[in-house]
């Protein structure tokens, strides 16, 4: 359990102010300038030393991404753009973060800029966010009035301007490369990769797009040193990380918690324990609503860390734990993402823009119980056939929490099925073909 | 050169390709639906997928996908297949399978690649998509719920027609391509997105439930409608003329065509001359072709040579001007003009009246000054190159003229020719400068003077150089640069258009030429008219000799460069109709001058003995300028009236267009919308 001492995000809970005052009084912007001043190199090797991996759900190593901008620039300016479009169901960790410690995320900006050479950083929030926009303005605000960024931020020589957008409300706005699109002033659509965001990027220049959460642990991982985040959690997986706990739980939160930490241990002692009790579990989604799903006997032993979760065909995503227990209908549970799915579909490319309505409309009648046996494994094919064909990643997260469910509940849905015949006494009536 | 390979076959292909363009070059086939070579890459489609080793483990779209060295690509894999076979079921669960009632049957992408990829069967058993249709004006026809989204024709008409009509609102399965405010497209060029679209979903509006693609008989042709001289395929059926579509071709047209050379051919069926007609008594009556033949003989043997003129329109091949020119000649006559607006080009030097850099020449300039000419009215596919042009290295364009939007930003340096001598500061600077002028800003009294000042400013700005020629000319008739070839201009003392008008001649011989205002020809003038529509000059005529339009006979066609093209006879003329060259053929032995060709091989070769350039037939050279002595011209003779709009609605200007109902609904559909932008 992570001790208190270890704690990064101290004003978590909004106990405190968020001003810059009160900010520095937690430690924030302590000794920025000779953080700096130890140079671009220094800065992502010691990123890469702690072994931090992107908090945004992916979990891909972020000093290593750091390492990808140019080194040299060839006329284009570079750019530093953070991900505040937090939309994943389950999700509430960039909000906390953003509206009750501002500066750390600024913080992090400045010394992520500097690390890869940037001139802006374009903090992308998430359009429903207004109370944490306005928090987070005013916090720059405070920040350009002392000097921290700008022009010779905190006195290091260095100009770094930090912009925030405000998005309007889509999902896919949240995936990096729609999200470039979308500040541009375009629609919000995945590109193509190749080219990749550090070659090519916003207004065509080099970019990198990293997590809220990625971007303010930065500052105190420089602070404290890359042996001290490292030596939390697991191999792998390491440092501290914020859990968002929701559903059947009796206290639902946001814990940052060590990763790897048990996911009973992780529900029983911070969330005040499953709604009934630990046998009352059905099941938990871990990492947001785009990670398969995990019985309970799996939430037995599992450990909440990036490896573990894949090892069990789920994923640590958003570390968004989504707790369900025996009084759900766990079907509709995963129709109910699947309509999500199909709503934020951006449309592009053809597997998803055809795959999520088939397979919502499927999930549906799952729900019913009005579909042939035979028709789960059709549904299975046709996740199959979206996953891993489309242009970014929506398309594994539309089918993941279904093959989840077909996985581990298929006894339940064909119950269900054979409950509709039952009651209906009749085959399937189907639509004309 | 990275060297990969594809499938086993090993193949060399320049750096920065796609895996799908080394495919290609492969000459292995990978089916696609959103991937257009002339388009930018959208990747959407997700049909092109292939396999590459040590690349991710997943199928890869390779259309946008850059080759490397030592790649090895899988196309028709176990993944490979099973993965375009998901991609077509997706795109099938949601498509009406509306073949039969659907205009692009037959030559449908979807069609064509449902054989290789679809299943026998659905297995989506839930309601399809339905999508509401479109009004996108008179010429596509819309039926959404046919559309696979792979979004060709927002890219088409936001990259190469430039205008931003088409987009997508809504997201996900409720994507939907449209104009978000219903209007008609406003472009020249929108009607290809009909050949672009890979479903049913454009089609053509007036070609809807015509005929099938199977059932028509192609014939290569050559568009007059415009002088850029597009390659056309001709679509028939029986003795129609159907629809006409675009044929590739790189130093042209590309694979463009006007909305206009496309849409016209519904006029080639209204107001036709299909048979002889004399005036009689004040009113013209039917008459065989021996009466109409004796009765211009009769006159021409009444009237001295030096007062019998001819005049050349805009829709003429070359075969029947020379024809014409040697009947004239054989008569004594130097009255002769293939110049109906009166413009004052000069015949003397070839490149005093051509479009010398060539159209592919525009895609090296590197500044381009407009004098009197709005190439998206006079020249659509010309005027989308001067766009990619500029999309490509976002050249200074300048135009002296009437203002337009010309879908690239250009600097309006003024109205008339008093601006041309601060013009040449777009050109400052300029490697590869080009000056287009066009033709009809000569067709004023200081005409002459507007054509040295251009050519003065490009010889001043470095345009005429050994090895560039920057001087262009650029034409709206298709007959002009092939008359000007062979010399149907006045002899030494022969007269202009301007002079056998108003009773100048007292016999005037018009050979399509509708063009001129039938008031302006004198009262006693004798007309007599040969050509294809009851236009203008067949209302005036005193004799009518019903000839072929473009689409019906075998001729020749020289383009505002300079380029020699023939076409093909697609279907026969109508009724009793003739080949133009062969009417006059059988008209100079009625007047006792026999022309001697009896058939078109020999006509052709005296075409070439006339001017060597048309044995050169397709192919231009290029060349650069080696005498920089302009046409002469009196500098201070230019005036000040600006230079008017040469064209004021696009859709109607020839006895084809005019003669069209398409052409006459897009008039009225865009007429007001130009008045409201003035």
């Amino acid at each position: 359990m992570l001790a208190d001492q270890d704690r990064i995000f101290t004003n978590l809970y909004g106990v405190h102010d968020w001003r810059l005052a009160a900010a520095r009084r937690r430690g924030d912007w302590d000794g920025t300038k000779e953080i700096l001043a130890r140079g671009r190199d220094a800065i992502v090797d010691e990123m890469k030393a702690s072994g931090l991996r992107g908090r945004g759900g992916a979990g891909f190593p972020t000093g290593l991404k750091w390492s990808f901008m140019p080194k040299q620039s060839d006329g284009r300016p570079a750019y530093l753009t953070v991900n505040a479009d937090e939309s994943e169901p389950g999700t509430c960790k960039d909000r906390d973060i953003i509206r009750h410690d501002p500066h750390k995320l600024i913080e992090g900006c400045l010394i992520a800029c500097f690390a890869m050479g940037a001139v802006a950083a374009y903090i992308y929030i998430r359009g429903e966010f207004h109370n944490e926009a306005l928090v987070l303005d005013a916090a720059i605000a405070e920040a350009y009035e002392a000097g921290l960024i700008g022009k010779n931020a905190c006195g290091s020589g260095y100009d770094c301007d930090v912009f925030l957008h405000r998005g309007a409300g889509a999902y896919i706005c949240g995936e990096e490369t729609a999200l470039l699109e979308s500040l541009e002033g375009k629609k919000g659509m995945p590109r193509m990769k190749p080219p990749f965001p550090a070659a090519v990027g916003l207004y065509g220049c080099p970019t990198t797009v990293n997590n809220v959460e990625s971007i303010a642990v930065a500052p105190t991982i420089l602070r404290r040193g890359a042996a001290w985040f490292a030596a939390i959690g697991r191999k792998g997986n390491t440092g501290p990380k914020v859990f968002c706990i929701s559903g059947h739980v009796n206290k639902p939160c946001n814990v940052e918690e060590e990763l790897g930490i048990p996911l009973r241990e992780l529900i029983d002692k911070h969330a005040g324990g499953v709604r009934g009790g630990w046998d009352n579990l059905l099941a938990v989604i871990p990492g947001g609503a785009s990670v398969p799903v995990i019985p309970k006997s799996i939430c037995d032993t599992v450990l909440m860390d990036f490896d573990s979760l894949r090892e069990v065909r789920s994923g640590l995503g958003t570390a968004a734990v989504i707790v369900m227990d025996r009084s759900t209908d766990i079907i509709r549970a995963i129709a109910r993402l699947s309509q999500f799915y199909k709503h934020e579909s951006c449309g592009q490319c053809t597997p998803c823009r055809e795959g999520t309505g088939w397979m919502m409309r499927v999930m549906y009648r799952m729900v019913e119980g009005r579909a042939e046996p035979d028709e789960i494994d059709t549904l299975e094919q046709v996740t199959r056939q979206v996953e891993g064909h489309t242009i970014c990643a929506l398309g594994d997260a539309a089918a993941w929490p279904i093959q989840g469910l077909i996985r581990h509940f298929r006894p339940v849905m064909e119950e269900r099925i054979a409950a509709y015949r039952q009651r209906s006494g009749a085959p399937m009536p189907l639509a004309a073909e | 050169m990275p060297k990969l390979s594809i499938d086993g076959i090993e193949v060399d292909v320049p750096a920065g390709a796609t895996v799908l363009q080394a495919a290609e070059a492969a000459g292995i086939e990978i089916p696609r639906f959103c991937y257009h070579e002339r388009l930018s890459i959208a990747g959407n489609c997700r049909m092109c997928l292939v396999e590459i080793e040590k690349a991710p483990p997943k199928p890869i779209a390779s259309c946008a996908w850059p080759v490397a060295e030592g790649m090895v690509v899988h196309t028709d894999s176990p993944m490979v297949r099973k993965a375009r076979r998901g991609v077509m079921e997706f795109l099938l669960i949601n498509h009406p399978l509306d073949c039969p009632i659907c205009d692009q049957g037959g030559e449908c992408d979807l069609q064509d690649q449902a054989l290789g990829y679809g299943a026998g069967g659905s297995r989506y058993a839930e309601n399809k998509r339905a999508v509401k249709d479109k009004n996108l004006g008179p010429l596509v026809k819309t039926v959404m719920t046919r559309c696979i989204h792979c979004t060709r024709c927002i890219r088409f008409i936001t990259e190469v027609a430039g205008v931003p009509d088409l987009g997508a609102t809504a997201r996900g399965e409720g994507m939907e391509v449209g104009t978000y405010v219903e209007k008609a497209l406003s472009s020249e060029l929108s009607a290809n997105i009909i050949d672009l679209c890979p479903v049913g979903a454009l089609t053509s509006k007036p070609y809807a439930f015509v005929a099938r693609s199977w059932e028509l008989a192609k014939t290569d042709g050559i568009d007059v409608l415009d002088a850029v001289g597009s390659n056309i395929r001709i679509d028939s059926r029986g003795p129609e003329v159907l629809r006409i579509l675009p044929r590739t071709n790189d130093d042209v047209n590309e694979e463009w065509l006007g909305d206009k050379s496309r849409f016209a051919v519904d006029g080639l069926k209204r107001r036709r001359l299909d048979r002889p007609w004399v005036r009689r008594d004040g009113k013209l009556v039917a008459a065989s072709w021996d009466e109409a033949f004796a009765a211009v003989a009769a006159r021409v043997g009444a009237t001295r040579p030096e007062k019998i003129g001819a005049i050349a329109g805009d829709l003429c091949d070359a075969e029947s001007m020379l024809a014409l020119r040697d009947l004239m000649g054989a008569l004594g006559s130097e009255n002769l003009d293939c110049r109906q607006r009166g413009e004052r080009l000069d015949p003397r030097r070839r490149d005093f009246y051509l479009f010398n850099s060539g159209i592919v020449g525009i895609e090296e300039a590197d500044a381009i000054l407009l004098i009197g000419t709005n190439p998206r009215r006079e020249a659509p596919v010309l005027n989308a190159r001067i766009r990619k042009r500029w999309l490509a290295a976002g050249i200074p364009i300048g135009l002296v003229g009437a203002a337009a939007d010309l879908t690239y930003p250009l600097r309006h340096l003024g109205d008339g020719p008093g601006a041309l001598g601060d013009a040449a500061a777009v050109l400052r600077d300029a490697k590869r400068p080009l000056v287009i002028l066009g033709a009809g800003a000569t067709a004023r009294p200081d005409g002459a003077a507007v054509l040295a000042a251009a050519w003065k400013l490009a010889a001043d700005a470095g345009a005429l150089s050994p090895d560039w020629h920057g001087f262009n000319v650029l034409h709206r008739a298709a007959a002009l640069v092939g008359g000007l070839d062979l010399g149907f201009v006045p002899g030494p003392r022969g007269k202009a258009v301007a002079e056998m008008l108003g009773g100048g001649v007292d016999m005037l011989f018009l050979l399509g030429a509708d063009e001129i205002d039938p008031g302006r020809i004198g009262a006693d003038t004798f007309v007599v008219y040969q050509g294809h529509h009851g236009d203008r000059g067949a209302a005036r005529a005193d004799v009518i000799l019903p000839g072929a339009a473009y689409t019906e006979k075998d001729a020749t066609y020289v383009n505002t460069e300079g380029r020699v093209q023939r076409a093909q006879m697609a279907v026969f003329p109508p009724g009793e109709a003739r080949e133009d060259w062969k009417i006059l053929r059988a008209l100079s032995a009625h007047v006792g001058h026999t022309l001697p060709y009896d058939d078109l091989a020999a006509l052709r070769l005296r075409l070439g003995q006339v001017n060597p350039v048309f044995d050169r037939v397709g192919f231009l050279p290029r060349f650069g300028c080696s005498d920089t002595a302009g046409p002469p011209g009196d500098p201070a003779a230019l005036g000040e009236a600006p230079f008017a709009p040469p064209i004021e609605t696009y859709y109607q200007t020839d006895p084809i267009s005019r003669a069209s109902p398409t052409m006459a609904e897009c008039a009225a559909t865009f007429a007001p919308v130009a008045l409201a932008a003035e």
